[in-house]
């Protein structure tokens, strides 16, 4: 962690950037936030674990729009948002200095299966403990640093950083599961199971806005759901209708570009399953459309923007029923 | 009517809750202006849909539209109806202004406090200030002022607009309130127009030359920069805060106090508002 | 001081279910919030903190006012029906018991809002001292005793029974009602249950905060303070801290097009939301910075100076847990505290 904060005390020094985007200390291990750092004294409070799981691309766009070249550091998953974001023309690279961090798997401090943490010992980076050490009001406990990860590492997209300026750290293997399994799960089910399972998913919703807001692939000006044209609010659900309909709409909004980084899943105070939606139609056209990642390429067109004549016809959806 | 349409025991003057209207009729539209017009509201078998004071507002309504706070323009003297002044500036303002006499829209008031027409401005003399829409607030203490006219001073009035096709209630303003002894009325309009043989100029600037002295009580309503100006034209002529007086708008769901929108500092502008004076708007944070 | 065995809530709940709506924490895909009673219900009284508050069951997040509709070319408006049959909301904790009250003072103030009245009118409070307070608890900051809630019924979860202690008129009629199903107990047994709960919250590393410079007077020094501007900078604009929240009562009102007629509801609102004090002619805050202020600054210092110096934070700590950038009331308190301004 030294190594980042040396490295961006640095470039910060030499004028070559003006501010640094990464992640401040929080009153605890677990309660890092994202934050700008102006100068090398801000940077002292600069802080690099296991709970830095804030994917960072979304603020470059308003970084984007300040004065001067901002130092962002990013996660390999990190870095297909950000190249989704200079794809949209939501972000500038110009104006970002990117350092690719190396990632062992993100925490959520909540996935720990004990009262009243104190403390988490093993978290810190690039600390190769594969066993966090809890301590809590109620005693100390053990448990797996396996098991207190994101949803979202257990089904990593990989090791490697899709945009960088410069590399620091190692990462690790962290994948133990299938992307796709929990989505055919679904997809097998009936229609009558798979309605009430997102049912009881979604009625859960407050209509928090917090998985629109932190979304990368969320990022209209204005979202269709703020607007006082027609009836359906964006605080409150005026049916159950309308609850399931804004997390389905979000969806389709946001397919063909969503990268399955998790921030959804990551943020939502409800633990409902959000990035599932995604990963349905991630599933679905790799299916339809031949195997695409949203953010890898930044010259790859869209498969959902890009029409060919071989194209499956629309009433495939019927026909697969 | 249905049994729950008595009158509330906490709220006196509604129908069970300060959150349900009223149905009005709108009896007279008169289109003061190109975007301003003036819609006269009556109970649906007449009269008046409650009492209020100088400066209080109103939540109109029409349903699956939108709901908004408005001046109550009218004087509480006037004892027939009450008159909203209304520009087209927003969905809501958009559709009242398509509506035709004999519709109906939906009225929940009156809400707010008042300008101090029995306490504070009683005896003395009155400088109104206005600028375009902001003739609203002002026309009821005004009314209220000219028919009650013992007990005020000298009344003078200066009002300004972009445009002579802008100034709101013009003919009342030249036939009715320029013909009362002790009425000053000043006007002006930002540019030279054909047809316009009155002053031209802004209204602050218009205010330094008019040079008033400091007997009297100001009351100061209309665009945020205006305001600015106005408030230090009134400082440099040796003004106290005390004397000048004000109404903020900002954002309003309830009218009571309790949806948290019109909150600034203590206050809640549709409660404890819209009226104030000068030395408690300076009290409140800069977020008006 | 009464008692009833865990393995006889299920009767305790179905006695008080057959006359009164009972709300309870219950757990569903996974997430324990307060709903409604059922046999089916998974009730759950370990997790200490339902993501959403209690407040639901006084201030719903949507609720209608009234509806329209044209009769013979006239518009009718009929009011919605007030609450009129009494409930029972169980588990309350004592910080979100406290919350109520911070409610109590803003609609039952007047003009009162006959909605929320009928509700506290109607509404029976059996609340739950908290066995295993968290880290992210700070009530007491605000003087509340999370081992002595208020309510018309308080209890505690001793071992395998719960005791029972009723407060008020209120709290003795529903006793009453469950008079079979309770036994005499010894007070003795809650206070040695106290006496952990209070060694426990003493070691919580927020658990009394100093409120210095909080209040009242922070309505004039701490606006224009240059903190706010260090602080807002990772905040998403959204609306979970205020969702979460058990004393945030902003709301809007609304219309819903039923295809007939009009329903105007309200449902709640957040500061945190940019159209929040949005006119058609501007908006007054226009940075989230401003918006973020005016969140604090209510509850730490207007809330207070308008309610003799009551805040409005009870210090539950969900926006702790919650907020998904990791900002919350207690860094703001802290972060004035260390600046000493």
């Amino acid at each position: 962690m030294q190594e980042l904060i040396n490295r961006a005390k640095a470039l910060l020094e030499s004028g070559e950037v003006a501010r640094v985007l990464g992640w401040r200390k929080g009153e605890n291990v677990w309660d890092v936030e994202p934050a700008f750092f102006n100068n090398a004294e801000e940077l002292e409070n600069f802080v690099y674990n296991g709970f830095c799981g804030a994917n960072l691309s979304k603020y470059m766009i308003e970084a984007s729009k300040l004065e001067g070249k901002t130092l962002v550091f990013l996660k390999p998953c990190d870095t297909y948002s950000f190249n989704q974001l200079t794809k949209e023309h939501r972000v500038d690279r110009e104006k970002a200095y990117i350092i690719g961090v190396g990632c062992k798997g993100k925490l959520k401090v909540e996935n720990i299966d004990a009262k009243g943490i104190l403390d988490v010992i093993g978290a810190d980076y690039p600390d190769a403990a594969e066993t966090l050490t809890v301590k809590t009001l109620y005693g100390d406990t053990e448990v797996s640093y396996k098991s207190a990860m994101l949803e979202r590492c257990h089904v990593c997209k990989g090791k490697e950083h899709m945009v960088y300026d410069e590399l620091i750290g190692e990462s690790v293997d962290t994948i133990d599961a299938d992307r796709f399994a929990e989505v055919a799960k679904i997809e097998a089910m009936s229609p009558e199971e798979k309605f009430a399972f997102f049912q009881s998913e979604l009625s859960k919703c407050i209509r928090c806005n917090a998985c629109r807001n932190v979304c990368p692939a969320c990022s209209c000006r204005k979202c269709v759901f703020d607007s006082n044209k027609f009836d359906s609010a964006q605080k409150a659900n005026t049916t159950s209708f309308e609850e399931k309909m804004f997390h389905i709409i979000r969806a389709f909004h946001v397919a063909g570009r969503c990268t399955d980084c998790g921030e959804c899943s990551r943020v939502c105070p409800q633990g409902i399953p959000l990035h599932l939606f995604n990963r349905k139609f991630i599933k679905d056209i790799n299916e339809l459309y031949g195997d695409f990642q949203a953010g890898a390429d930044i010259d790859a067109r869209g498969p959902l923007t890009n029409f060919q004549l071989d194209d499956c016809e629309p009433d495939i959806v019927t026909k697969r029923g | 009517m249905s049994e729950v349409m008595h009158e509330c025991k906490h709220n006196p003057g509604f129908m069970r809750d300060c959150l349900i209207p009223q149905v009005g009729i709108i009896t007279d539209i008169r289109t003061e202006t190109p975007d301003v017009k003036t819609f006269r509201v009556n109970a649906p078998e007449g009269g008046k849909l409650f009492e209020h004071m100088p400066g209080q507002c109103a939540m109109v309504c029409v349903p699956g539209v939108g709901e908004a706070m408005f001046s109550i323009t009218s004087s509480p003297t006037n004892k027939e109806y009450q008159e909203f002044s209304i520009k087209r500036c927003g969905v809501l303002t958009e559709h009242l202004h398509s509506m035709n006499v004999g519709d109906e829209i939906m009225v929940r008031g009156p809400y707010g406090n008042n300008f101090p027409v029995e306490t504070e401005l009683k005896g003395k003399n009155l400088l109104f200030i206005a600028g375009g829409i902001a003739l609203a607030p002002l026309r009821s203490v005004i009314n209220y002022c000219l028919d009650n006219r013992d007990n005020y001073g000298e009344i003078d009035i200066l009002y300004g607009s972009r445009s002579a096709d802008d100034l709101v209630q013009r003919k009342e303003i030249e036939e009715v309130w320029s013909k009362i002894p002790g009425v000053n009325v000043h006007l002006t309009i930002d540019r030279e127009q054909e047809g316009w043989d009155g002053h031209v100029g802004f209204v602050p600037s218009y205010l330094k030359e008019l040079a008033f002295d400091t007997n009297r009580t100001a009351i100061l309503c209309g665009p945020p920069i205006m305001i600015k100006f106005c408030l230090q034209g009134l400082k440099e002529m040796g003004f106290a805060m005390e004397q000048v007086y004000t109404t903020l708008e900002l954002r309003m769901k309830c009218g009571i106090g309790k949806c948290g929108r019109c909150n600034i500092g203590t206050k809640y502008v549709c409660k404890d508002g819209p009226v104030f004076r000068f030395d408690q708007v300076d009290e409140l944070p800069n977020e008006y | 001081m009464l008692k009833i065995n865990k393995n006889n809530l299920s009767a305790l709940f179905a006695k008080i279910a057959e006359s009164n709506e009972l709300y309870l924490p219950v757990k569903s895909a996974g997430k324990t919030n307060f709903a409604a009673w059922d046999e089916a219900a998974e009730v759950d009284l370990d997790t200490l903190k339902t993501v959403k508050s209690p407040k639901d069951a006084f201030f719903p997040q949507s609720e209608n006012l009234y509806s329209c509709h044209k009769e013979d070319g006239k518009t009718k408006i009929v009011p919605e029906k007030l609450e009129d049959a009494p409930f029972v909301v169980f588990g309350i904790r004592a910080c979100d018991v406290r919350a109520i009250d911070v409610l109590d003072r803003v609609f039952l103030s007047e003009p009162v809002d006959s909605y929320y009245a009928a509700r506290r009118e109607h509404g029976i409070i059996v609340s739950y001292a908290c066995h295993a307070p968290e880290t992210s608890c700070f009530c007491k900051t605000f003087g509340i005793d999370c081992a002595a809630p208020a309510g018309d019924v308080v209890t505690w979860m001793i071992g395998d029974e719960l005791y029972w202690d009723a407060k008020t008129p209120k709290g003795e009629k529903l006793t009453a009602l469950v008079a079979d199903l309770l036994t005499d107990a010894d007070a003795a047994a809650v206070e040695a249950e106290q006496t952990a709960i209070r060694s426990i919250y003493e070691k919580l590393p927020n658990g009394t905060l100093s409120l210095e410079g909080w209040g009242a007077e922070a309505a004039q020094t701490r606006f224009d303070s240059p903190i706010w501007e260090q602080l807002y900078k990772p905040c998403l604009a959204c609306g979970t801290c205020t969702f979460v929240c058990p004393t945030c009562q902003c709301y809007d009102i609304k219309d819903y097009n039923t295809g007939n007629g009009i329903q105007r509801y309200r449902c709640w609102d957040s500061c945190m939301y940019s159209d929040f004090t949005m006119m058609a002619h501007g908006n007054n805050r226009t940075s989230q910075m401003q918006r973020f202020r005016q969140r604090f600054m209510h509850k730490l210092a207007y809330y207070p100076a308008n309610n003799e110096g009551m805040y409005s934070c009870v210090g539950c700590g969900r926006c702790v847990d919650k907020c998904p950038s990791h900002l919350n009331i207690v860094k703001v308190i802290k972060a004035f505290g260390k600046e000493g301004v």
